[in-house]
């Protein structure tokens, strides 16, 4: 009788759970990026020779590729190393892309399973019903050693979209929308089911948009149903055995929540948080000094057409940096083939190789003192993406198009007419 | 016995540790990262076993498990706050800085000294004269936080 959360830890834990319960789940999926460097180090201390099981550890190199500083490649290196001692069968160097989207173009997010990173946008993954969720390092060190990870069952909230989409308006229009209303913490250490026909329309890329999103209002695993859009991806991309758990049709929810489609708009979350969610009305104007379009939450193939799509023929505003980055290698080739970097460039944007990029301020794209950006990201706290005292929104892929042509912030709907 | 230092809602962990100091390893150098960027002065002003008291949603943000160490590299003994992100709720045990959840953190002012007592599941502010009664852990949390975190916790040969 349970929700998608309480199925999936039935199943991963031998016996029926309910909400409030701490339970013991076996890890099918356990994912780091560079952050392995520090869970090598607790590993190290507790003293197991091996690791659990080398075919379950995913490691993902995206945080600094390639690395910007003698400390960074100092860690990869000792990553590297590990990876050889301990001959973990799934390491993705620098050329591969991020690690949200790695997870599911490797086959590695599949419906049922449980997938823990230590990353905390791993949610990303529940767009194809795993119950994913982020961790930290020295919890991972502990799941290497024991395969193994207490759990608070999750109570959940359920989310019905229903209608359709206006045009310039996207699942980042929508999971805004919704941050907005729930605020940054309406989802903590819950459990979200995302459901309604609009949900269903959607592609898988945004779906990801949702369950990575979903991180920034405290979600602990955000869910997105599997269906014959999920099987067909996992077929593609010869993912290994998954099953598809769903909720129960009695299942309890401690909250429900109806948002009309139909009715949302573009939005643009505002400086320093990511529920301070407007409509881009409010803030049209804002003058820029960078756009960003990247990131495991909007640097897929839809997002980059999307911003083709507005650039196509038009260039960036004289004084303001557009900087484009891919979210893998595979999206990469995808965008070269079809022609949408040749746009970018000629638009005067700069591309940047698949990873995190400017997202968490650490290379690429830093931001000075006093200077605006528009990004794709996720998160707009004080200081993410450089200076405490630069100013981020976050917006679609078309939203930040539209603002890089005027250097200013700017409704895309105007050029998609 | 820790002096208080007072935070409101959701403060993030790109605020408690800045993402470019993420490369860094070394307890001490780490420890003088906590807040960095925003409130430079706090490393160096605060006293071990100083205690943070927040409003809701305490380290919302990403999963760095720096976010914890540093505050707990830096002498902090005890976060307090009306509730936490799940991530720094669980970093915060594993590396054995106790977190407590608390509705009454408004009524807690800045450097009020606290009295926490985790066995009796009590805590003292002494400069107002208040006790409050702190929720019990469960089992497992109990287990980790008494062997002085997680790692500690599986050397001893346990399992989760
Ligand atoms: S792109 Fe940004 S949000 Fe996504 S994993 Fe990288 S740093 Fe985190």
């Amino acid at each position: 009788m349970g929700t998608l959360a309480e199925n999936i830890l039935a199943e991963a834990s031998g016996k029926s759970v309910s909400p409030g319960e701490i339970v013991y789940a076996g890890v099918d999926t356990a994912m780091s990026h560079e952050n392995a460097a520090l869970v090598i180090r607790w590993f190290r201390e507790i003293g197991r020779e091996r690791v659990w099981d080398n075919e379950k550890i995913v490691i993902i190199f995206d945080h600094r590729v390639p690395a910007e500083s003698i400390k960074t490649a100092e860690g990869q290196k000792k990553i590297r190393n590990f990876v050889k001692e301990q001959g973990i069968k799934h390491f993705y160097d620098i050329n591969t892309g991020i690690c949200h989207q790695v997870l599911a173009e490797k086959g590695f997010s599949r419906p049922g399973i449980v997938l823990v990173g230590t990353d905390s946008h791993t949610t990303t993954a529940g767009a194809f019903g795993a119950f994913a969720t982020g961790i930290g390092a020295t919890e991972m060190a502990g799941v290497w050693a024991t395969g193994r990870i207490w759990f608070k069952v999750p109570e959940t909230i359920k989310i019905n979209v229903e209608g359709e989409l206006s045009k310039g308006v996207y699942a980042k229009d929508v999971i805004l929308h919704i941050i907005g209303h729930l605020r940054a913490d309406g989802a903590n250490y819950m459990a979200v089911e995302f459901d309604g026909d609009t949900i269903k329309n959607m592609s898988i890329a945004s779906r990801m948009v949702l369950s990575n999103l979903s991180m920034e209002m405290g979600a602990k695993v955000a869910f997105v149903y599997p269906d014959e859009k999920t099987k067909k991806w996992l077929e593609e991309r010869k993912a290994k055995p998954y099953r598809f758990i769903l909720p129960d049709k009695e299942a309890r929810y401690v909250d429900e929540y109806n948002f009309d489609a139909s009715e949302i708009t573009p939005k643009v979350a505002c400086p320093h948080t990511v529920d301070n969610v407007k409509s881009i009305e409010e803030v049209e104007g804002t003058e820029i000094n960078q756009a960003f379009i990247g990131s495991c939450t909007n640097g897929r193939l839809e997002d980059l057409r999307e911003a083709a799509k507005i650039l196509k023929g038009r260039k960036v505003k004289e004084g303001v940096r557009l900087i484009i980055g891919p979210a893998s290698w595979e999206v990469y080739r995808d965008a070269m083939r079809e022609g949408l970097l040749d746009i970018f460039i000629e638009a005067g944007g700069v591309i940047i190789n698949p990873g995190c990029g400017p997202c968490l301020g650490a290379h690429q794209g830093i931001l000075a003192s006093g200077e605006v950006a528009i990004s794709t990201t996720n998160r707009n706290f004080q200081g993410r993406m450089g200076s405490p005292e630069s100013f981020v929104y976050l917006a679609s892929p078309a939203a930040v198009a539209a603002s890089a042509i005027e250097g200013k912030i700017a409704d895309p709907r105007k050029y998609l007419r | 016995m820790g002096k208080v230092w007072k935070f409101g809602d959701d403060v993030n962990t790109d605020v408690i540790y800045p993402g470019y100091a993420l490369k860094v390893t070394n307890p001490d150098e780490m420890a003088k990262y906590a807040f960095a960027e925003v409130y430079p002065e706090f490393s160096k002003e605060v006293k071990e076993g100083d205690i943070i008291v927040a409003g809701k949603n305490f380290g919302c943000g990403s999963s760095r498990e720096q976010a914890a160490l540093c505050l707990k590299y830096v002498g902090i003994s005890c976060v307090i706050a009306k509730s936490f992100a799940r991530i720094f709720y669980r970093n915060a045990i594993n590396i054995g800085l106790p977190v407590i959840e608390l509705k009454e953190t408004d009524e807690i002012n800045e450097g009020d000294e606290l009295e926490v007592d985790l066995n009796e599941g009590i805590l003292r502010n002494v400069t107002q004269g208040k006790e409050y009664k702190i929720k019990p852990y469960p089992e497992i949390i109990r287990r980790i936080i008494d062997a002085g975190g997680l790692i500690n916790y599986l050397k001893e040969g346990k399992n989760v």
